[in-house]
Protein backbone atom coordinates (compact mmCIF):
# COMPACT_ATOMS: atom_id res chain seq x y z
CA UNK A 1 0.00 0.00 0.00
CA UNK A 2 1.00 3.56 -0.78
CA UNK A 3 -0.62 5.06 2.06
CA UNK A 4 2.13 5.54 5.25
CA UNK A 5 -0.09 4.96 8.08
CA UNK A 6 -1.73 1.76 7.85
CA UNK A 7 -5.72 2.96 8.17
CA UNK A 8 -6.36 -0.23 9.93
CA UNK A 9 -3.92 0.79 12.99
CA UNK A 10 -6.37 2.41 14.95
CA UNK A 11 -8.18 -0.48 15.94
CA UNK A 12 -4.54 -2.60 17.60
CA UNK A 13 -5.03 -2.67 20.99
CA UNK A 14 -2.18 -1.81 22.74
CA UNK A 15 -1.57 -2.95 26.48
CA UNK A 16 -1.06 -0.48 28.82
CA UNK A 17 -1.01 -2.05 31.76
CA UNK A 18 -0.05 -5.90 31.53
CA UNK A 19 -1.74 -8.20 33.66
CA UNK A 20 -1.74 -12.32 33.42
CA UNK A 21 -4.14 -14.56 35.81
CA UNK A 22 -3.55 -18.05 35.60
CA UNK A 23 -2.86 -18.39 31.64
CA UNK A 24 -5.63 -15.51 30.96
CA UNK A 25 -3.95 -12.82 29.31
CA UNK A 26 -6.33 -9.84 31.53
CA UNK A 27 -4.43 -6.52 31.18
CA UNK A 28 -5.85 -3.05 31.28
CA UNK A 29 -5.50 -1.96 27.04
CA UNK A 30 -6.65 1.15 25.09
CA UNK A 31 -10.18 -0.34 24.93
CA UNK A 32 -10.62 -1.08 28.57
CA UNK A 33 -9.14 2.49 29.44
CA UNK A 34 -11.95 3.88 26.30
CA UNK A 35 -14.43 1.85 28.34
CA UNK A 36 -13.62 3.25 31.56
CA UNK A 37 -13.75 6.69 30.54
CA UNK A 38 -17.10 6.08 28.55
CA UNK A 39 -18.48 5.07 32.10
CA UNK A 40 -16.99 7.90 33.81
CA UNK A 41 -18.25 10.60 31.23
CA UNK A 42 -21.29 9.34 31.26
CA UNK A 43 -22.13 8.88 34.84
CA UNK A 44 -20.78 12.53 35.19
CA UNK A 45 -23.15 13.35 32.80
CA UNK A 46 -25.77 12.54 34.39
CA UNK A 47 -24.85 12.27 38.24
CA UNK A 48 -24.35 16.25 38.05
CA UNK A 49 -27.24 16.96 35.84
CA UNK A 50 -28.91 15.45 38.39
CA UNK A 51 -27.38 16.76 41.21
CA UNK A 52 -28.77 20.46 41.52
CA UNK A 53 -32.75 19.65 40.87
CA UNK A 54 -33.81 23.35 39.27
CA UNK A 55 -37.65 23.91 38.30
CA UNK A 56 -36.11 25.71 34.87
CA UNK A 57 -33.25 23.25 34.09
CA UNK A 58 -29.55 24.82 33.58
CA UNK A 59 -27.78 23.67 30.37
CA UNK A 60 -26.40 20.31 32.43
CA UNK A 61 -29.38 19.29 34.24
CA UNK A 62 -31.72 19.87 30.23
CA UNK A 63 -28.77 16.86 28.89
CA UNK A 64 -29.48 14.73 31.55
CA UNK A 65 -33.25 15.41 31.20
CA UNK A 66 -33.22 14.80 27.48
CA UNK A 67 -31.43 11.93 27.80
CA UNK A 68 -33.60 10.42 30.34
CA UNK A 69 -37.08 11.21 28.44
CA UNK A 70 -35.85 10.31 25.50
CA UNK A 71 -34.92 6.58 26.65
CA UNK A 72 -38.19 6.23 28.46
CA UNK A 73 -40.79 7.41 25.57
CA UNK A 74 -38.73 4.64 23.98
CA UNK A 75 -39.36 2.20 25.90
CA UNK A 76 -43.00 3.27 26.22
CA UNK A 77 -43.50 3.76 22.78
CA UNK A 78 -41.35 0.10 21.78
CA UNK A 79 -42.38 -1.89 25.09
CA UNK A 80 -45.27 -0.83 26.76
CA UNK A 81 -45.96 0.39 30.64
CA UNK A 82 -44.49 -3.57 31.36
CA UNK A 83 -41.20 -2.20 30.17
CA UNK A 84 -40.30 0.43 32.30
CA UNK A 85 -38.72 -1.91 35.24
CA UNK A 86 -35.73 -2.50 32.33
CA UNK A 87 -35.42 0.77 32.21
CA UNK A 88 -32.24 1.24 34.23
CA UNK A 89 -30.38 -1.21 32.09
CA UNK A 90 -31.54 -0.11 28.71
CA UNK A 91 -30.64 3.49 29.82
CA UNK A 92 -26.85 2.26 30.55
CA UNK A 93 -26.78 0.35 27.46
CA UNK A 94 -27.20 3.29 25.18
CA UNK A 95 -25.48 5.79 27.10
CA UNK A 96 -22.42 2.99 27.03
CA UNK A 97 -22.73 2.63 23.20
CA UNK A 98 -22.89 6.34 22.48
CA UNK A 99 -20.09 7.68 24.53
CA UNK A 100 -17.84 4.35 23.03
CA UNK A 101 -18.81 6.00 19.66
CA UNK A 102 -18.23 9.46 20.62
CA UNK A 103 -15.38 9.13 22.71
CA UNK A 104 -14.07 7.35 19.43
CA UNK A 105 -14.09 10.63 17.38
CA UNK A 106 -12.12 12.06 19.54
CA UNK A 107 -8.80 12.81 18.41
CA UNK A 108 -6.16 10.21 19.67
CA UNK A 109 -9.48 8.39 20.83
CA UNK A 110 -9.83 5.11 20.80
CA UNK A 111 -13.07 3.56 19.59
CA UNK A 112 -14.23 0.11 21.08
CA UNK A 113 -17.12 0.25 19.63
CA UNK A 114 -14.90 -1.18 16.30
CA UNK A 115 -14.00 -4.12 18.28
CA UNK A 116 -16.55 -7.17 16.89
CA UNK A 117 -15.83 -8.74 20.72
CA UNK A 118 -16.90 -5.81 22.21
CA UNK A 119 -20.61 -5.11 20.63
CA UNK A 120 -20.69 -9.06 20.76
CA UNK A 121 -20.75 -9.62 24.16
CA UNK A 122 -23.40 -6.78 24.33
CA UNK A 123 -25.57 -7.89 21.97
CA UNK A 124 -24.92 -11.70 23.41
CA UNK A 125 -25.83 -9.77 26.97
CA UNK A 126 -29.30 -8.07 25.21
CA UNK A 127 -30.02 -11.66 23.36
CA UNK A 128 -29.68 -13.93 26.43
CA UNK A 129 -31.16 -11.44 28.77
CA UNK A 130 -34.36 -10.87 26.39
CA UNK A 131 -34.64 -15.03 25.98
CA UNK A 132 -34.63 -15.46 30.09
CA UNK A 133 -37.72 -12.66 30.15
CA UNK A 134 -39.31 -14.71 27.72
CA UNK A 135 -38.95 -18.12 29.34
CA UNK A 136 -39.42 -16.46 32.92
CA UNK A 137 -42.93 -14.48 31.67
CA UNK A 138 -44.55 -17.31 29.47
CA UNK A 139 -42.48 -20.73 30.47
CA UNK A 140 -43.18 -23.22 28.27
CA UNK A 141 -45.66 -20.70 25.73
CA UNK A 142 -42.42 -19.18 25.28
CA UNK A 143 -42.05 -21.83 22.09
CA UNK A 144 -45.61 -20.56 20.36
CA UNK A 145 -43.33 -17.53 19.40
CA UNK A 146 -41.65 -19.26 17.05
CA UNK A 147 -44.83 -20.26 15.26
CA UNK A 148 -46.81 -17.57 13.63
CA UNK A 149 -50.48 -17.48 14.07
CA UNK A 150 -53.01 -18.87 11.10
CA UNK A 151 -50.41 -20.28 8.73
CA UNK A 152 -51.32 -23.57 7.18
CA UNK A 153 -49.66 -26.28 8.75
CA UNK A 154 -47.53 -27.80 5.59
CA UNK A 155 -46.51 -24.25 5.76
CA UNK A 156 -45.05 -24.51 9.77
CA UNK A 157 -42.78 -26.87 8.49
CA UNK A 158 -41.25 -24.25 6.24
CA UNK A 159 -41.55 -21.18 8.39
CA UNK A 160 -40.86 -22.61 12.07
CA UNK A 161 -37.01 -22.94 11.19
CA UNK A 162 -36.99 -20.05 9.72
CA UNK A 163 -38.32 -18.25 13.17
CA UNK A 164 -35.85 -20.32 14.55
CA UNK A 165 -32.87 -18.82 12.52
CA UNK A 166 -34.11 -15.66 12.22
CA UNK A 167 -34.07 -15.72 16.54
CA UNK A 168 -30.52 -17.26 16.99
CA UNK A 169 -29.09 -14.65 14.11
CA UNK A 170 -30.09 -11.59 16.10
CA UNK A 171 -26.91 -11.51 18.18
CA UNK A 172 -25.07 -11.74 15.43
CA UNK A 173 -26.54 -8.61 13.08
CA UNK A 174 -27.02 -7.03 15.99
CA UNK A 175 -23.41 -6.76 16.93
CA UNK A 176 -22.17 -6.81 13.26
CA UNK A 177 -24.36 -3.94 12.51
CA UNK A 178 -22.75 -1.38 15.39
CA UNK A 179 -19.26 -3.08 14.53
CA UNK A 180 -19.34 -2.47 10.47
CA UNK A 181 -20.35 1.11 10.94
CA UNK A 182 -17.75 2.17 13.28
CA UNK A 183 -15.01 0.01 11.39
CA UNK A 184 -15.99 1.31 8.00
CA UNK A 185 -16.66 4.69 9.41
CA UNK A 186 -13.47 5.37 10.70
CA UNK A 187 -11.03 3.26 8.44
CA UNK A 188 -12.75 6.04 5.41
CA UNK A 189 -11.45 8.55 7.72
CA UNK A 190 -7.85 6.96 7.80
CA UNK A 191 -8.04 6.44 4.46
CA UNK A 192 -9.04 10.09 3.42
CA UNK A 193 -6.45 11.38 5.82
CA UNK A 194 -3.74 8.94 4.52
CA UNK A 195 -4.02 11.14 1.02
CA UNK A 196 -3.64 14.56 2.52
CA UNK A 197 -0.17 14.92 2.87
CA UNK A 198 0.83 12.98 0.00
CA UNK A 199 -1.42 15.06 -1.77
CA UNK A 200 0.43 18.08 -1.05
CA UNK A 201 -1.64 21.28 -1.66
CA UNK A 202 -4.10 19.46 -3.44
CA UNK A 203 -4.82 17.41 -0.10
CA UNK A 204 -6.63 20.11 0.33
CA UNK A 205 -9.50 17.81 -1.51
CA UNK A 206 -9.69 14.59 0.97
CA UNK A 207 -9.03 16.93 3.90
CA UNK A 208 -12.44 18.28 2.78
CA UNK A 209 -14.24 15.42 2.40
CA UNK A 210 -13.11 14.44 5.45
CA UNK A 211 -14.29 17.30 7.45
CA UNK A 212 -17.68 16.20 6.02
CA UNK A 213 -17.44 12.89 6.95
CA UNK A 214 -16.83 13.51 10.29
CA UNK A 215 -19.85 15.34 10.51
CA UNK A 216 -21.10 11.99 8.79
CA UNK A 217 -19.58 9.96 11.53
CA UNK A 218 -21.23 12.18 14.04
CA UNK A 219 -24.49 11.58 12.90
CA UNK A 220 -23.82 7.78 12.89
CA UNK A 221 -22.52 7.34 16.14
CA UNK A 222 -25.51 9.20 17.50
CA UNK A 223 -28.12 6.74 15.43
CA UNK A 224 -26.15 3.34 15.93
CA UNK A 225 -26.52 4.22 19.71
CA UNK A 226 -30.13 4.68 18.82
CA UNK A 227 -30.44 1.52 16.66
CA UNK A 228 -28.66 -0.70 19.13
CA UNK A 229 -31.19 0.20 21.83
CA UNK A 230 -34.75 0.38 19.76
CA UNK A 231 -33.64 -2.91 18.54
CA UNK A 232 -32.88 -4.41 21.98
CA UNK A 233 -36.70 -2.54 23.03
CA UNK A 234 -38.33 -4.49 19.86
CA UNK A 235 -36.38 -7.69 20.69
CA UNK A 236 -37.88 -7.35 24.89
CA UNK A 237 -41.33 -6.45 23.79
CA UNK A 238 -41.15 -9.72 21.71
CA UNK A 239 -40.17 -11.18 24.76
CA UNK A 240 -42.73 -9.93 27.12
CA UNK A 241 -45.90 -9.92 24.41
CA UNK A 242 -45.01 -12.73 22.19
CA UNK A 243 -45.59 -11.03 18.79
CA UNK B 1 -3.49 -13.06 -11.51
CA UNK B 2 -1.09 -12.29 -8.75
CA UNK B 3 -2.84 -11.79 -5.57
CA UNK B 4 -2.16 -8.50 -5.25
CA UNK B 5 -4.41 -7.57 -8.35
CA UNK B 6 -7.08 -10.29 -7.22
CA UNK B 7 -7.51 -8.41 -4.40
CA UNK B 8 -7.93 -5.22 -5.73
CA UNK B 9 -10.60 -6.61 -7.85
CA UNK B 10 -12.07 -8.70 -5.07
CA UNK B 11 -12.39 -5.18 -2.66
CA UNK B 12 -14.03 -3.86 -5.83
CA UNK B 13 -16.83 -6.41 -6.16
CA UNK B 14 -16.84 -6.44 -2.59
CA UNK B 15 -18.44 -2.76 -3.21
CA UNK B 16 -21.25 -3.62 -4.92
CA UNK B 17 -23.29 -4.09 -1.88
CA UNK B 18 -23.21 -0.26 -1.69
CA UNK B 19 -25.81 -0.07 -4.46
CA UNK B 20 -27.95 -1.86 -2.12
CA UNK B 21 -27.75 0.80 -0.04
CA UNK B 22 -27.82 3.48 -1.97
CA UNK B 23 -31.23 2.45 -3.12
CA UNK B 24 -31.97 1.30 0.40
CA UNK B 25 -31.21 5.32 1.54
CA UNK B 26 -32.59 6.82 -1.39
CA UNK B 27 -36.17 4.97 -0.57
CA UNK B 28 -36.59 5.47 2.53
CA UNK B 29 -35.65 9.34 2.81
CA UNK B 30 -38.20 9.16 -0.43
CA UNK B 31 -40.90 8.20 1.64
CA UNK B 32 -40.31 10.33 3.99
CA UNK B 33 -40.55 13.49 1.97
CA UNK B 34 -43.52 11.93 0.36
CA UNK B 35 -45.47 11.61 3.61
CA UNK B 36 -44.57 14.71 5.23
CA UNK B 37 -45.63 16.52 2.09
CA UNK B 38 -49.22 14.51 2.45
CA UNK B 39 -49.01 15.18 6.48
CA UNK B 40 -46.65 17.87 7.49
CA UNK B 41 -48.12 16.45 10.90
CA UNK B 42 -46.89 13.25 10.38
CA UNK B 43 -44.58 11.62 13.16
CA UNK B 44 -42.78 9.57 10.98
CA UNK B 45 -38.96 11.09 11.27
CA UNK B 46 -37.57 8.95 13.68
CA UNK B 47 -38.55 5.66 11.88
CA UNK B 48 -37.28 6.83 8.83
CA UNK B 49 -34.01 7.77 10.74
CA UNK B 50 -34.04 4.25 11.74
CA UNK B 51 -35.01 3.04 8.48
CA UNK B 52 -31.71 4.92 7.12
CA UNK B 53 -29.47 3.18 9.90
CA UNK B 54 -30.62 -0.30 9.52
CA UNK B 55 -30.45 0.47 5.11
CA UNK B 56 -26.90 1.69 5.93
CA UNK B 57 -25.72 -1.10 7.57
CA UNK B 58 -26.54 -3.54 5.25
CA UNK B 59 -24.29 -1.81 2.44
CA UNK B 60 -21.45 -1.46 5.49
CA UNK B 61 -20.93 -4.73 5.60
CA UNK B 62 -20.02 -5.07 2.44
CA UNK B 63 -17.80 -1.93 3.08
CA UNK B 64 -16.16 -3.83 5.96
CA UNK B 65 -15.64 -6.99 3.78
CA UNK B 66 -13.64 -4.55 1.15
CA UNK B 67 -11.61 -3.17 4.16
CA UNK B 68 -10.84 -6.14 5.43
CA UNK B 69 -9.97 -7.80 1.84
CA UNK B 70 -7.59 -4.78 1.52
CA UNK B 71 -5.90 -4.48 4.34
CA UNK B 72 -6.46 -7.68 6.58
CA UNK B 73 -5.41 -10.33 4.88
Amino acid sequence: MALELHPLEQFKTAKLIPIHIGGIDASFTNASLFMCLAVVVASALVILGARRRDLVPGRWQSIAEVSYEFIAKMIDDNVGHEGRQYFPFLFTLFMFVLFGNLLGLTPYGYVFTGQIIVTFALAVVVFIGVTLIGIIRHGFRFLSFFVPHGVPFVLLIILVPIEVLSYFIRPFTLSIRLFANMMAGHTMLAIFGGFVAVLGIAGILPLSVDVLLIFLELLVAVLQAYVFTILSCLYLRDAIHLH
Amino acid sequence: MDLASAKMIGAGLACIALVGAGIGIGNVFAALINALARNPAAQVTPFAFLGFALAEATGLFGLAIAFLILFVF
